[in-house]
């Protein structure tokens, strides 16, 4: 109790680098994803109409996926250097994962006898997908979305090793002094964020499948 | 790649570090996680407030949660291994409690009638149909731990994380190579070892000789 009190008090004392902080990670979180989502989605949906290249992109992000972020994170130092651009793009990198394989997953879920009737009802191509395919396999889309914003907003956290700034600097700062509460000033709404993201895409896709939308 | 070569001793065992922690965690959460799944599966109302518990503390970044480890375990391998295994509770009892209720009832009503007692039919029957799954649950656990173990680091719980810190702080971007190196080899391999057991264990429940 008392640590947080004084963690409490720290944050009072520095609200202007909390919300300059707080502004980082949130700014830092959401280009990359949006970054993410312009590269995952449509790839996603190019790989899901095409068979024989399927398998093998599929797989080889797979094996992205399994890479460490801490190792993503620096990885990016040697070649990109230090401060936002470097932890950008290793977050979107990071993020690109999920949303590609979930978008390519839902795609090919959709029942293929669906789509032919479609077909024959004498829609196009581009009506098939966005009438569709893409409201089908939603779902799956919206799940990838989740998985790849708590990531994020998680991974973000360590962007502040390579300067990149964000919530996770009072942490650092903590630990260098080893004080536990301004430590805390980071971790707790770093915490938040993420529960509250995964509740937002969580009601976010409960509404969305509600018979009758 | 010079690092790797010339400090190839180091890396081995920061390597080693990395295993064990990773198995030390797997081993104390496959303890808590078989029978809460086991409970879980037969007591059905459990099911959601277990396992929404279990998805909010996965939700919850790891430096975050070492930190909050921190006031509780000091620094070192203790705090890494309470959150490491924390995060792999979910996966592990989701996919166990998963492979226990989709066991076909029929083949449970089979193998009592058969006259097996309860305890019969839950390793014989039950336990390898459901295996399969827990497998994949221990795969994923094992990758998550290999992946937040090297954040660990920073808190002081060795392994390859190690490498990326000291390279980090020192700009020296050769550590950083040879840690990234050594622990996305450790993940991929890991990942391609379970996965070959999880088709063992498929094969061998489909009545296969595995």
């Amino acid at each position: 109790m008392e640590i947080l009190q004084a963690a409490f008090q720290y944050f009072l004392k520095n609200q202007s680098a909390f919300w300059h902080a707080t502004r980082q990670h949130l700014v830092l979180s959401s280009a990359a994803m949006s970054i993410s989502l312009l590269i995952g989605l449509p790839v996603g949906v190019w790989v899901a109409h095409r068979e024989k290249i399927a398998q093998t992109t599929i797989n080889i992000f797979n094996v992205f996926r399994v890479i460490p972020s801490l190792a993503v994170l620096f990885l990016a130092l040697p070649y990109l250097g230090l401060g936002f651009t470097p932890s950008l793009v290793a977050l979107s990198f990071l993020a690109v994962a999920p949303i590609l394989i979930n978008t390519y997953a839902g795609l090919r879920g959709v029942d293929r006898a669906i789509i032919e009737a479609a077909s024959g009802m004498g829609m196009s191509a581009s009506q098939v997908l966005f009438q569709i395919e893409i409201p089908l396999a939603a779902p799956a889309i919206v799940t990838g979305i989740r998985i790849a914003a708590v990531e994020v907003i998680s991974s973000a956290t360590l962007a502040s090793f390579i300067g990149g700034g964000g919530l996770g600097d009072f942490i650092t700062r903590g630990f260098a002094l080893y004080d536990v509460p301004i430590m805390l000033v980071g971790a707790l709404p770093v915490a938040l964020l993420a529960l509250l993201s995964e509740a937002f895409w969580t009601l976010f896709l409960r509404l969305y499948r509600k018979p009758g939308h | 790649m010079n690092y790797l070569i010339t400090n190839f001793g180091y890396v081995s065992l920061l390597f080693g570090q990395h295993v064990r922690l990773t198995l030390i965690v797997l081993f104390f959460s496959l303890l808590i996680a078989l029978p809460l799944g086991a409970l879980v599966s037969r007591v059905r109302w459990l099911q959601g407030p277990v396992l929404g518990v279990l998805g909010i503390v996965y939700t919850i970044p790891s430096l975050s949660l070492f930190v909050l480890l921190i006031p509780l375990f000091g620094l070192g391998a203790a705090p890494a291994i309470v959150a490491l295994a924390a995060y792999a509770q979910l996966l592990l009892v989701r996919n166990w409690v998963t492979g226990l209720t989709t066991v076909d009832p029929a083949v449970i009503e089979a193998a009592r009638g058969m006259g097996m007692n309860g305890w019969q039919c839950f390793w014989q029957v039950e336990f390898p149909l459901a295996l399969p799954m827990l497998l994949a649950g221990v795969r994923l656990a094992a990758l998550s731990s290999i992946g937040i173990g090297t954040i660990a680091a920073y808190i002081n719980a060795g392994g390859l994380g190690v490498l990326l810190f000291q390279g980090v702080v020192t700009s020296n971007y050769g550590k950083i190579l040879a840690g990234s190196l050594a622990v996305s080899v450790l993940a991929i391999g890991s990942n391609y070892l379970l996965r070959f057991l999880e088709r063992r264990a498929e094969g061998f429940r489909q009545g296969g000789t595995g």
